[in-house]
């Protein structure tokens, strides 16, 4: 049976589906067999980042609706062989999301993957939810910002309460991804640090993904950015992540750290 | 110029961390939590103060710091300069 991870947030355009796409392809190019399901139904864009846009035919809410078989709606990259998309439905109404034919696809894709990564819509609404109700653990994606901090919190207080794994009285496994971190930035006092993040949300670091002109290069050629520039800082950052998420041991840095004239006098570590 | 710019201007990211604070131990409490230990006290302070003279809602900030071995509270009070009058 595979593990079923959320990528959710709260606040929009934190990163979530870049997330979603780069972590899934770094774990498919470690030979696991992953699937990254777009729950943002009325929005996707999954596809979009993965370069698989022209390639949907059926969807997620296809699927629900018996229209399509899960295999004929399941994209294989073309990259990766043990990577696979599950795209949302562009037109249809959110509805269509029944809890029922949630859990029969997460059954049956846990079934077939070794991870099955949901990319969760913005928001507390019905979709959010359900695109976490089935978690075996949650990695929530934060920007060190104070409206996507608070976010943060009010999903974590979710994660803990409406999801299936909270219902029968077990924990979640939470993770928090800070993603787009300046280093410099915060080093000045201007940009709130990983340490006082993790204080104020008190949950587990992932990782620490920098600012980086190579996530937005990444996303314009439709390919998660593990793919695209697999020495970039962001997609060093991203393969540590899944070794962490993996169960080792290995201590966060931030990766890329550029220090200023003065940065290498008086900084300090960021993590 | 940069360089100057570092030493003059106010570090933004302390007054995001602290606004953090005390807006979630708020909204944790309204959720149904137990942890609204700094709202309570913000509140209680609050009260006992305006017993004897008029204050603001605003000018009070109640901070907790927490530190592994030992946590500090400040709590910072802007009393205006005819409060007393007021209420006495």
């Amino acid at each position: 049976m595979g593990k079923v991870i959320v990528v959710t947030s709260g606040k929009g355009g934190v990163g979530k589906t870049t997330s979603s796409a780069a972590l899934g392809a770094a774990l498919a190019q470690g030979g696991d067999k992953v699937v990254v399901v777009d729950f943002d139904v009325g929005l996707r864009n999954l596809d979009l980042v993965m370069g698989a846009e022209r390639r949907v035919v059926y969807d997620l809410v296809n699927v629900i609706q018996g229209e399509a078989k899960l295999t004929q709606a399941l994209i294989r990259d073309k990259r990766v062989e043990t990577l696979y998309l599950l795209p949302a439905s562009q037109t249809r109404d959110k509805d269509n999301l029944t809890a029922e034919g949630v859990a029969a696809v997460i059954g049956a894709l846990k079934a077939n993957f070794d991870w099955v990564i949901c990319d969760s819509p913005a928001g507390i609404e019905r979709g959010a939810t359900l695109a976490m109700r089935h978690a075996d653990i949650a990695i929530v994606v934060t920007n060190p910002e104070v409206s996507s901090v608070r976010d943060s919190d009010r999903i974590i207080g979710l994660l803990d309460s409406k999801t299936l794994k909270a219902e029968n009285g077990e924990r979640m496994e939470k993770h928090l991804l800070l993603t787009r971190y300046d280093p410099l930035r915060a080093e000045r006092g201007d940009m709130l640090k990983v340490d006082d993040v993790l204080e104020i949300l008190s949950i587990p670091l992932l990782g620490i993904i920098p600012e980086s002109m190579d996530v937005l290069r990444a996303s314009n050629i439709g390919s998660p950015v593990t793919l695209a520039d697999q020495g970039s800082a962001p997609a060093l950052a991203y393969f540590d992540a899944i070794r962490r998420l993996k169960g080792e041991q290995i201590p966060v840095t931030v990766p890329g750290e550029k220090r200023g004239f003065f940065g290498k006098f008086f900084g300090r570590k960021a993590a | 110029m940069n360089l100057f710019r570092l030493f003059s201007r106010p570090r933004s990211a302390p007054a995001a961390r602290e606004r953090l604070q005390v807006l979630l131990a708020h909204e944790r409490a309204a959720a149904g939590g137990d942890a609204d230990l700094l709202g309570k006290l913000r509140d209680e302070i609050l009260r006992a103060i305006s017993k004897h003279m008029q204050i603001d809602d605003d000018k009070v900030s109640v901070r907790m710091e927490r530190g592994a071995q030992v946590s500090t509270l400040a709590v910072d009070i802007e009393v205006p300069f005819d409060a007393g009058k007021k209420a006495a």
